[in-house]
């Protein structure tokens, strides 16, 4: 097992970055060209926010070897984690940096959207702050659009702004054509067979600010596509004709009783 | 009641124990005996009475009728191929024939009945509340989107027949589904929890606070607009304002999707900036996290009639509109008040006569 600080004394001589890489937890990250790191430029400002900053560098760019107590190594080594963390965040809106962290988007390295309406759609990582210590990192589902807690606690003790809060929005402006088509299915709370008043009444609110906001697109001549155009019908799946609606508990019940 | 189940381990809860079942509620013998509680169910599930057997540790007998009640006594544990009474002989042997050939086949149907069964018991009085406690327990999750606030979920099903859907999640926070984090969920068929119970625990349990305490921190701004927006609204609306309302649509106005709404919609930004509708990647799905800042435009009643000329003819003002407010000293509001009273007086309420009340039928 290679996932504890205490074993990486051992390991420091070999690539660090890519022990980094792979150790558990850190799934999310990708690895930054040794290129981007020596260029000094890429780091700047970073030397305020980390503790023995040359000798982190020197770590995650496998030159350090100063003869020091385990003391002082935990705390490089803890300097090296966050340094790399923030460069990372400056590292994936590159293009190259972009591209790698497409590669591992493909594969699903982020995971997949909770969300049973998304269909698993695959994850990106991301940061509700590009301070660091302020918000663990979230992952963002770019077919509802929505932003989720990581499922393993591994990962959401890692901090969001190792990731940034731009970084998936640019990797679609770079790459349009991932941009995954947004589905206007929904789960429509039930009883029996009814739909429940109040979900059902937000659902059609909802609905009315979303042709809203087509109106508004199609005016500024802007395409707005849902999956469903098509056909344009709402997919309700489950039970079809039955469209009348429930309104408060107490009926619920009675139907219980009718049942 | 049955002696067996206090000797050993019910076959009940040892289903509920399994890895991957934590989700189910264990399901009362009272109910199960309940004959009422199992219509329909014989056509779904094959080898149904030898499953039916299983699920209540009783000894199967050659010509029984289905009074489960007269094996009470019996002393047997099921531990195969032990000396049996000699009452109990032809049973026995049966029994042990039986498990060489299909035990395999009635497990599974045993699983599935179990499985059906439970998805009409957790819509029954005594079933949603023993849910309930499992709720509290937060034993089913939490919602894994970040602007719910970890609210706290309920399994449900997508389908009412099995074979379809595995088991899900809902939200009540942002009234949406989702898939367990752990895949050992994922072979647990969604049908055993149905579509009716996450919306029915949520009629049933008026008083949860769904969103737990985040109203205080993170609402405050849109509470505030909210207020703002309730005091002009009020003016022009006559005495429907929207800080006294106790229930728009039935549901109290916290507990309508506390998730939603203004602050809780993500916000796609790069370097700061938002990025503009007008983009090709701009949001288009923002509309699947909103929420009125004003909840009485969710009465649609009310904006029917209002849309309409004024000389025609509008139902009482009771019916006009689906929004309760509280009126001075007063909390309970008049529709309610009508509906307890109607109920008191034909006794058909929740408690009275309902076939799925448990509590007082099973037990006779």
């Amino acid at each position: 097992m290679d996932d504890f600080v205490s074993d990486t004394d051992s390991d420091y001589t070999s690539y660090w970055r890519d022990w980094f890489i792979s150790s558990r937890g850190n799934e999310y990250f990708c690895e930054i060209d040794e290129d981007y790191l020596t260029d000094r430029f890429n780091l700047t400002g970073l030397n305020a926010d980390v503790q023995y900053y040359q000798y982190a560098l020197d770590l995650i760019t496998d030159v350090f070897d100063v003869d020091c107590d385990d003391q002082l190594r935990d705390a490089v080594e803890k300097s090296a984690r966050h340094l790399y963390g923030l460069v990372h965040a400056r590292y994936i809106v590159t293009t190259r940096g972009l591209a790698k962290m497409l590669e591992k988007f493909k594969k699903s390295d982020f995971g997949k959207c909770p969300r049973v309406m998304c269909d698993s759609h695959p994850l990106l990582p991301m940061g509700q702050s590009d301070l660091p210590g302020n918000s663990p990192v979230k992952l963002y589902c770019a077919r509802c659009e929505d932003i989720y807690n990581p499922k393993s606690s591994r990962h959401s003790v890692i901090d969001g702004a190792y990731f940034g809060t731009s970084f998936h929005n640019i990797l679609f402006q770079v790459y349009p054509t991932m941009l995954p088509s947004k589905s206007l299915r929904r789960y429509e709370p039930r009883v029996f067979g009814f739909k429940v008043h109040a979900a059902a009444a937000l659902a059609r609110w909802q609905d009315e600010q979303r042709e809203a906001m087509r109106e508004r697109l199609k005016a500024a001549k802007v395409d707005v596509l849902f999956e469903e155009d098509e056909d344009d019908e709402e997919e309700g799946e489950p039970v079809s004709d039955e469209d009348e609606e429930m309104d408060v508990g107490e009926q619920g019940a009675a139907l219980v009783a009718a049942k | 009641m049955s002696s067996s189940s206090q000797v050993t381990e019910s076959w009940i809860s040892s289903f509920c124990g399994l890895l991957g079942h934590e989700y189910f509620a264990e399901v009362t013998e009272d109910f199960i005996e309940d004959d009422f509680n199992l219509t329909g169910l014989a056509s779904q599930v094959p080898m149904y009475k030898e499953a039916l057997e299983m699920i209540l540790d009783v000894e199967p007998e050659e010509d029984e009728e289905d009074e489960e009640e007269e094996e009470e006594d019996e002393e047997d544990d099921d531990v195969l191929g032990e000396e049996r009474r000699g009452g109990y002989r032809r049973a026995g042997d049966r029994r042990h024939l039986r498990m060489a050939s299909d035990v395999s086949v009635v497990e599974s149907s045993a699983e599935l009945l179990y499985g059906l069964i439970h998805q009409r018991f957790i819509t029954s009085r005594q079933g949603i509340q023993h849910m309930a406690e499992k709720y509290e327990l937060q034993h089913f999750g939490t919602c894994p989107r970040v602007h719910c606030n970890s609210c706290k979920v309920l399994p449900v099903g997508l389908n009412d027949s099995p074979g379809h859907e595995t088991v899900k999640l809902f939200c009540p926070s942002c009234l949406d589904v989702y898939t367990p984090p752990n895949s050992r969920f994922q072979a647990v068929d969604g049908a055993f929890f149905g579509t009716t119970f996450g919306s029915l625990f949520f009629m049933t349990f008026t008083d949860l606070d769904i969103g737990g305490g985040r109203r205080s921190a993170a609402g405050a701004a849109d509470a505030l607009m909210a207020i703002q927006a309730a005091n002009a609204e009020a003016k022009g609306r006559g005495s429907t304002s929207n800080a006294n309302i106790t229930s728009i649509n039935g549901v109290a106005p916290h507990n309508l999707a506390p998730g939603l709404g203004v602050g809780n919609i993500y916000e796609p930004r790069i370097y700061g900036f938002r990025v503009s509708e007008r983009a090709r990647t701009g949001p288009r799905m923002k509309w699947l996290r909103m929420r009125p800042a004003d909840i009485t435009e969710l009465d649609e009643t009310r904006r029917f009639w209002e849309e309409r000329e004024q000389g025609e003819k509008k139902p009482d003002d009771d019916d006009m509109t689906m929004v309760d407010v509280q009126r001075g000293g007063n909390p309970v509001d008049k529709r309610k008040k009508a509906v307890a009273r109607s109920r008191r007086t034909n006794g058909s309420g929740i408690g009275g006569g309902s076939p799925m009340d448990t509590g007082s039928i099973g037990a006779g």
